[in-house]
């Protein structure tokens, strides 16, 4: 009977997982990719982890010590880009390592031993609690309302913000927001994939959708196909191999990727009408 | 003919340099401005200051609301605004010179979507509408910029240096295209490259710092004799060419 209750558990957190976190990661993940942010989300993702070294340091639940930090810095980047203060790359590098450093001194102050650690690096099917689970969905909702709502806006926004400047006084605020639920996007998938690899849950399914298509709401179905498929695949592949679920999606997502290049070539070289 | 807007003792600066001084200057229902000038002479902050991007630093510039309230002005950037990699289709952009009339909440109605049609159409870019902008060449992605700026039916459109990518096959049917336009519609043309402007301009601004005003009744053959040309050219032939009366 224990037996059951696990894999009850496995498959609906599992199928749950991965449909809120491709939902998630396609739709924030074709906008930071087609509008060149890969970097940027990097930097939000790793000071992010400063949040998660205060969190366990303090005691509180150390998804929501990152959620602040990933905001917090998320809206600092976009600030210093839009006042054109700073060069944009050295400014994310300095931020990617000054939050890690800061959630690693706040581990290693944190009397005792910190079971979780590895998992918020590298991302665990046994630690995601449905709690996770449904944050994400949340997530996954106020993100289809949002893009879907202002999808003409988001999409003149990102393609020629100096047009969009000439009509709309709102460029800065959609701007902010967007970047700050992008981090909170990416926060929340930490708990699936893990600091170091969750940026590539974002960036590879618009990716392989672009080998296809270029329009942008077609990236976007395809890319939360893809991601469903990398991500259940790489669910069941870490459940039963024992590897860190964050490292069997990413390394799943590759191999579509490389799949699906391979097709397209072959396509390309034939001339084959779909 | 009504005035479209006015300039009066306009100044316009950035920090404490003044890029434009004094300009008095006024553009009227159905006129084909050509703005002449040198690079960093202020074209662009005259542009700018049309579009309601930079505010004057003294003096004003008033719009009649008639014709052109609710900010019913086309605009045709430089190519470089764009990002023209981002992964959008020709009337996905053709529809964007729409949102000035849309609130945040951007829905394109079905009137919109055949009005886009029709623009896209006129343009000779049907077959490309649903292709994405990287598809297309530096000609055809400026027909799309230039249904994007004409598709609210502007009163007033803004041209910024158009010359910088259209492929000469296409140079003549752009530039014959405007002259239509122009009977719907008053132009004003920013360009750099004096040298090739096209023959349908009706009057130009020199803008270098400060803007002189060229009506089209001072260009006449005599002052082809009376005044010579800062740069030579040389041609076969009769090559239709326009010299203007100089200035300080």
């Amino acid at each position: 009977m224990e037996a059951n209750i696990f894999q009850y558990e496995f498959i609906v957190k599992g199928l749950l997982g991965a449909i809120f976190a491709s939902i998630t990661a396609g739709l924030a993940g074709t906008y930071i990719v087609s509008k060149r942010m890969v970097f940027l989300s990097g930097g939000i993702t790793h000071a992010s982890f400063g949040g998660i070294g205060i969190g366990y340091f303090a005691g509180i639940n150390p998804v929501i010590g990152a959620a602040v930090f990933g905001i917090l810095s998320a809206i600092g980047v976009e600030y210093l880009s839009v006042k054109q203060k700073i060069r944009e790359d050295s400014a994310i590098g300095i931020l990617w390592a000054f939050g890690m450093a800061i959630g690693i001194i706040f581990i290693y102050m944190t009397p005792g031993y910190t079971p979780n650690l590895m998992s918020y690096l590298f991302g665990s099917i046994l630690t995601v609690t449905y709690a996770d689970i449904i944050a994400l969905g949340i997530m996954s909702v106020v993100l289809i309302f949002y893009f879907g709502v202002f999808y003409r806006t988001l999409l003149y926004i990102s393609f020629d913000e100096v047009f969009a400047r000439t009509y709309s006084s709102y460029v800065d605020i959609f701007k902010y927001i967007t970047t700050s639920l992008i981090a909170l996007t990416i926060v929340l998938n930490i708990r699936m994939a893990g600091v170091v690899l969750v940026i590539s849950l974002l960036t590879i399914p618009p990716n392989i959708a672009q080998i296809f298509t270029k329009v942008y709401f077609k990236i976007v179905m395809w890319s939360i196909l893809a991601g469903f498929i990398g991500t259940a695949t790489g669910y069941v592949i870490s459940y039963f191999a024992g590897i860190p679920v964050g490292a069997t999606i990413i390394f799943t997502l590759v191999i579509i990727w490389v799949i699906a290049k391979g097709i397209n070539h072959l396509i390309m070289k034939y001339n084959i009408k779909p | 003919m009504a005035n479209i807007f006015e300039m009066r003792s306009l100044s316009a600066s950035y920090g404490a340099d003044y890029v434009l001084r004094d300009v008095n200057f006024k553009v009227s229902e159905n006129d084909f401005i050509g703005v002449i000038g040198p690079n960093g002479g202020g074209k662009t902050t005259l542009l700018k200051i049309i579009l309601g991007l930079l505010k004057p630093a003294k003096g004003k510039i008033v719009f009649n609301n008639d014709l052109v309230g609710g900010n019913r002005i086309g605009y045709l950037p430089q190519i470089s605004t764009g990002d023209i990699n981002y992964p959008v289709t020709v009337s996905d952009i053709v529809l964007s010179g729409l949102m000035i009339h849309k609130g945040i909440i951007s829905r394109m109605s079905s009137t919109d979507k055949r009005k886009a049609v029709m623009v896209i159409d006129e343009l000779g870019l049907s077959k490309l509408a649903g292709s994405s902008v990287n598809e297309l060449s530096g000609g055809q992605i400026q027909r799309v910029f230039l249904g994007r700026a004409i598709i609210g039916d502007p009163k007033l459109l803004l041209l910024d240096e158009p010359g910088n990518f259209v492929d000469t096959s296409f140079e003549n049917d752009f530039y014959d295209k405007l002259k239509d336009l122009n009977n719907r519609m008053a132009i004003l043309m920013v360009s750099h490259d004096v040298g090739t402007i096209s023959s349908h301009i009706k009057s130009f601004a020199c803008v270098n710092r400060t803007l002189h005003y060229h009506p089209s009744h001072e260009i006449t053959n005599d002052d082809l004799l009376l005044y010579g040309c800062p740069i030579q050219l040389i041609t076969h032939g009769v090559v239709p060419h326009t010299v203007l009366k100089s200035h300080e």
